[in-house]
């Protein structure tokens, strides 16, 4: 353990120290290290291959480090615990492909996301309460899909299937929201509204965003982690980034 | 906003679903009135022999309700699903067994005849109590269930899912298979467990315990399809269908996808065995055949033909497959397997959904089961 980390690690929500993975050989990610602090908002960029993706998979259970510590909300250690358990402690995550339940409209989808119990029995027997429902409603209204709440979610466009997992994510009421290029495949209008939605939501949350669009980047306005072979590279403003000799070598300037 | 939603409400919900329940409880009451009350020349007399026939299909449709419970609603393709059917079956026709007493060939009142076949001196442990009646109707649910319970845990926590789980289960239903045909498992061997007497005191091949058999397994059906859709109308089985479109989806919102899947993996498994109790004492037989790996993929067919993932297609399709099924082995015996790949290739091309998915006749209201 790292004595000097300690009086900061209190008030992050997320910490990561020292955290390796390897995949065949391959470091993944290698002796990785950076923090959060709660309310934040954090851009991650890196080029292909960084480690991004499996950074978030070590975060949310789907992969377990071969070393290191990931700490969550200053006390809870999120290496041993699985997806579902990490989801219920309050850590959202948004994929990279859109992922909504296709065969199932949009208000259900939001539904099934709804933070509460989630034990086989209990949903058996679930109703909906009109608190409930009005959240679903605030939801509805915060992603722009109030209008196309009784459509399937497989009708929906690219873009609209984006922000109504980002409502599943906010359903959940988590205190960490990880999400994964939000703005992948959607519209310069599109892209703006997204940043706008993200801006609002992060304060209340934390929200971690992995993204490759720098128009976008810069519509956050927020601090940027750069990854690199697995490690970070450099952490500050994006303009600070931009100019950073080692950032341009490694993925900006080509 | 949420409509309200009561118990009728849910279970007629779909015209489909209406049309069932409204032809089963006819049937129950008409059939056997009609085979008990009419004249044998009438115009609508139905012989005995097809009143047995028809309680046949009904406890078919009952086990293709329980494959398309876990296949339609949660994406668990079970090939096995015959093993828990046998079970169940198992279990009636060791009761039926311990009712012959001492009308066997052997005149034994202790045990059944092939035991006495075997030398065997002694009762196994494992017979005693299926002389009750009562012991027997629990056994009929809990062996298959323990059986899905413990397989389904495995299977389920370590992930084992798509194809990779099909090819287990036919494994299960094959290891059962072989281990039934075994004289000294105590089950009759390849034989199984026939020359059935009395149910609760009523002579089996009596008109009136025939009668009997077909209502209740109407009334089975019945049952089976309402407790089937209220689970599935839950938030229970909106996660079903969640888990089954976009399963580390449906993880990351929290739900445990193997606790989900392994409850209803053990309800299917146990109206799988509720079936097996109806068939055996209409057919008078039960034998590790029911174990072959073929008859599970049968089950399958059935559902693909009738539309996977509405129940009433289920059903629809055991009883339209099996009455071909009987056609074609008495018009054609040598056709029948050739009939029912072709059956099945033609509804894969022709209708992916199948029957109710297909005509547009069952297309009121929307259709959970199916993406569009």
């Amino acid at each position: 353990m790292n004595l000097h980390a300690s009086p900061s690690r209190r008030d992050t929500i997320l910490y990561l120290d020292g955290v390796s993975v390897s995949f065949d050989g391959f470091k993944a990610l290698n002796n990785l290290s950076f923090y959060v602090e709660v309310g934040e908002l954090r851009a991650i960029i890196g080029p292909n291959g960084a480690g991004k993706t499996t950074m978030m998979d070590v975060v949310t259970g789907k992969t377990r480090p071969d070393s290191g510590d990931v700490i969550f909300n200053g006390g809870t250690d999120l290496t041993k615990l699985d997806e579902a358990h990490i989801a219920n402690l309050g850590i959202g995550r948004k994929f990279q492909k859109p992922t909504v339940f296709e065969s199932q409209s949009v208000f259900e989808n939001l539904e099934l996301a709804l933070a509460g119990n989630r034990r086989v029995f209990q949903s058996l027997f679930f109703t909906l309460t009109s608190v409930q429902a009005q959240r679903i409603d605030e939801v509805l209204e915060t992603i722009r899909l109030t209008g196309d709440r009784a459509k399937q979610a497989g009708d929906l466009s690219h873009g609209q299937k984006q922000w109504l997992e980002i409502g599943m994510l906010l359903m959940q009421e988590p205190d960490l929201l990880l999400v994964d290029e939000p703005a992948a495949g959607m519209t310069d209008a599109e892209t703006m509204q997204t940043a706008e939605m993200l801006k609002r939501i992060a304060g209340d949350h934390s929200v971690i965003v992995v993204e490759h669009d720098m128009s976008f980047i810069r519509a956050l306005g927020c601090r940027v982690t750069v990854l690199n072979e697995g490690s970070v590279l450099a952490e500050g403003s994006l303009d600070a980034m931009q100019a950073d000799e080692r950032v341009i070598e490694s993925y900006l300037g080509r | 906003m949420a409509p309200k939603r009561n118990f009728l409400s849910i279970v007629l919900a779909e015209t489909g679903g209406r049309v069932l329940l409204g032809l089963l409880l006819a049937a129950a009451i008409l059939v056997p009135a009609s085979n008990l009350l009419l004249p044998e020349g009438s115009f609508l007399h139905v012989p005995t022999y097809i009143v047995t026939l028809m309680g046949k299909y009904l406890a078919f449709a009952l086990l293709a309700l329980s494959v398309d419970l876990i296949w339609g609603y949660a994406g668990i393709l079970s090939l096995g699903h015959g093993a828990f059917f046998a079970l169940g079956g198992y279990a009636m026709g060791m009761y039926l067994m311990r009712q012959i007493g001492d009308r066997g060939v052997y005149g034994n009142a202790e045990l059944p005849d092939f035991m006495v076949f075997l030398n065997w001196t002694e009762l196994p442990w494992y017979w005693h109590g299926f002389d009750a009646f009562p012991f027997a109707l629990v056994m009929v649910v809990a062996v298959p269930g323990a059986l899905a319970l413990v397989f389904g845990w495995f299977a389920f926590r370590s992930r084992v899912t798509g194809v990779y789980l099909s090819i287990i289960t036919q494994a299960m239903t094959y290891a059962l298979l072989l281990a039934f045909f075994r004289n000294d498992m105590g089950f009759g061997g390849n034989n199984g467990l026939t020359d059935f007497k009395e149910i609760l005191g009523f002579n089996i091949q009596a008109q009136n315990t025939r009668a009997v058999l077909f209502s209740l397994s109407a009334l089975a059906v019945a049952g089976g399809y309402i407790m089937c859709k209220l689970i599935v109308s839950s938030r229970l089985g909106r996660v079903l269908i969640a888990i089954r479109d976009a399963e580390s989806r449906t993880r990351f919102l929290g739900y445990r996808a193997e606790y989900y899947k392994l409850f209803v993996f053990v309800v299917s498994a146990m109206l799988a065995g509720i079936a097996g109790a109806l068939y055996v004492p209409q057919v008078g037989i039960i034998n590790p055949s029911e174990f072959a790996p073929a008859v599970s993929i049968e089950i399958v067919i059935w559902v693909a033909i009738g539309g996977r993932g509405s129940l009433y297609g289920a059903v629809l399709g055991a009883i339209l497959v099996n009455y071909a099924k009987t056609y074609l082995t008495g018009a054609m015996p040598d056709a029948w397997l050739f009939a029912l790949g072709a059956l099945f290739i033609a509804s894969t091309i022709f209708l992916p959904k199948g029957i109710v998915g297909t005509l547009p006749a069952f297309g009121t209201g929307k259709r959970r089961g199916q993406k569009s």
